[in-house]
């Protein structure tokens, strides 16, 4: 019973923190920016999240306050890299390490706790007289396809082509027509306001605010989207690669939650997935040499 | 049409490395002049176009294209007047999009893109005209990504790309240099057949000197960031390869040593 408890809350932590992965996914590999804001723009989706709910505001409307939160951070970034020239990876750096005081000065603590206060999941929750369990699996599943709809919708116009093409040959777009400068930027913005999305979200559904809970969250992003290419590729359709970071994200949590059980601890996590992603990225790049060796040793040893 | 006046680029001044790659260079392009640029490794042909297209600012003097003064424009303000294929293949395409999409975003050269869906049906039908006059057999291909492609097969469909919205310049650096003779030969013809058809205003860096006798009306050649020869007309149909060699060595006082350089 304790581990289809286990399973029940991997899935829907799989689920919630899949908007995070979604949000790495558009910097990551449609941008070939690997953006470290991440961590601080997640606690700062649970830090506005947590302030608009103490005072009263409704769930949902946190929920989008908090995402523009995450948009203004990654205009930041976007700002940093384009306009200052900063590399990528530092641009990252620095908003996140400026976000952590940011998210300080917006909770006036480190954390807040939310138990008393009204969230999506208790509402939904009292409408429905559903198990806790499940309500958060219908509201995850439901924002989930609503931003992979509109996901889907958005890469696919005009802009959103050239942001994709962004990350694909740079040098091509601007010869196009379009300013890069932009599209990074609009890309970095629409990334941390998923990535801040996903922090509210798990802040109403766990019920506090921690301005540490984002450390981490970029390689548990990684894990997420390594896991589901490994298992359906990344050469897919643009709408089956979106989901797949999401089964990529549950089947992370599941692992977790295994591991867990296992009595290994928290704390172990972080190395875990930090080796996870490793062997991950690593796997790809042995078996092209692989191929590649064995190429070699067909075509050379024909020639004899 | 194309105006460059005193145009001079020195990359990593102040250090060890300074190379003067353009030097207060002249340039008066007429409208519908199609130029072969001929000239030494390291001559600056790249740079100048690079100038051109802006892809770095110029240290001083100034660019005027179709009567503007575009010397402070950002490359992809530019790009809206200029099309351009590079030497390299992968420059000129995505690689992860497919060879509609590729065109869908050329299509869009210089204009607002907005939250209208990338590529309409109707697109889709001309494109599939288009790429059919390719002769690659690619109109059966559209939704195959670019990567999957040939060099030649990338160079041509940047060429169309790049050609795609009138450009009122057209910039080709030495896109044919990186395909094998046949395939260079193909794309050259698809070339010479679009530019007349367009009737385009045409900057073509070349390595071969009987291309660039043949081809077009007006001939330059280069050499340390100079202009050394220009030659159009009649004089320039009249030119031999023997003829360019003697000017190299006149005009740089250097015998012509380079294997790049192809005499065929
Ligand atoms: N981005 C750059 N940084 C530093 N030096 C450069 C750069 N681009 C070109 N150069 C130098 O400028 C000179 C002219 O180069 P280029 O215009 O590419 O020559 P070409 O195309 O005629 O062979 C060369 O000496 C080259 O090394
Ligand atoms: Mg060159």
């Amino acid at each position: 019973m304790g581990i289809v408890l286990a399973m029940q809350g991997a899935l829907s932590q799989g689920i919630l923190w899949g908007l995070m992965a979604l949000g790495v996914y558009i910097t990551f590999r449609l941008l070939d920016i690997a953006d470290l804001t991440v961590d601080g723009s997640f606690a700062t989706g649970g830090a506005v999240c947590a302030v608009c709910l103490v005072n009263g505001v409704n769930p949902i409307l946190a929920l989008i306050l908090s995402t523009i939160a995450g948009f203004i951070a990654g205009w930041i970034t976007g700002v940093l890299h384009t306009k200052c020239q900063i590399p990528a990876i530092l641009a990252g750096i620095l908003t996140q390490i400026g976000l952590y005081s940011i998210n300080l000065r917006i909770m006036g603590r480190s954390n807040t706790p939310l138990l008393q206060y009204d969230n999506v999941f208790s509402q939904l929750e009292e409408l429905t007289g559903l198990s806790s369990n499940w309500v958060v699996l219908i509201i995850g599943l439901i924002v989930t396809i609503l931003v992979i709809v509109a996901l889907y919708w958005y890469f696919g116009t005009e802009i959103g082509s050239s942001i994709r093409a962004t990350g694909n040959n740079e040098q091509m777009v601007r010869a196009l027509g379009v300013n890069t400068n932009v599209t990074k930027t609009l890309g970095l913005m629409i990334s941390n306001g998923l990535i801040a999305l996903s922090g509210a979200l798990v802040t109403q559904q766990q019920g506090y605010a921690d301005v540490r809970m984002g450390i981490g969250a970029i390689v548990i992003g990684l894990a997420s989207i390594v896991i589901g290419e490994v298992i359906f590729g990344h050469k897919g359709a643009f709408g089956t690669r979106l989901t797949s970071i999401v089964v990529g994200s549950v089947i992370y949590r599941i692992i977790v939650a295994v591991v867990l059980q296992m009595g290994l601890n928290t704390d172990d996590l972080k190395l875990l997935t930090a080796i996870l992603v490793a062997i991950a990225l690593t796997v790809p790049i042995v078996m092209n040499k692989q191929k590649q060796l064995s190429m070699y040793k067909k075509l050379t040893g024909k020639e004899k | 049409m194309l105006q460059i006046k005193n145009v001079s680029k020195t990359f990593n001044p102040g250090t060890v490395n300074e190379k003067k790659a353009l030097d207060r260079l002249n340039l008066h392009v007429e409208e519908g002049d199609f130029i072969t640029i001929i000239g030494g490794n390291g001559a600056g042909k790249s740079t100048l176009m690079n100038m051109v297209a802006g892809v770095y600012p110029i240290d001083c003097g100034t660019i005027y294209l179709d009567g503007k003064n575009i010397s402070l424009q950002a490359e992809y303000q530019r790009a809206q007047m200029i099309g351009r294929v590079f030497q390299d293949p992968m420059l000129g395409t995505a690689a992860d999009m497919a060879i509609q999409e590729n065109l869908a975003m050329a299509n869009r050269r210089g204009k607002k893109r907005g939250l209208k869906w990338g590529i309409t049906p109707k697109e889709k039908e001309i494109f599939h005209e288009q790429l059919k006059r390719l002769g690659l057999g690619l109109e059966d291909r559209m939704t195959s990504k670019v990567g999957l492609l040939s060099g030649g097969q990338r160079q041509a469909l940047t060429l169309l790309m790049a050609t795609l919205i009138k450009p009122k310049l057209l910039l080709l650096d030495e896109h044919t240099a990186a395909l094998d003779p046949r395939t260079a030969k193909k794309v050259l013809d698809l070339t010479n057949e679009i530019v007349n058809e367009q009737n385009l205003t045409t900057l073509m860096v070349t390595h071969n000197m009987q291309d660039a006798i043949h081809i077009g009306n007006r001939l330059i050649m280069m050499h340390e960031g100079k202009i050394i020869y220009d030659v159009k007309g009649e004089e320039k149909k009249q030119l031999k390869v023997s003829d360019l060699l003697k000017k190299f060595e006149e005009a740089s006082g250097e015998e012509f040593a380079n294997d790049r350089m192809m005499l065929g």
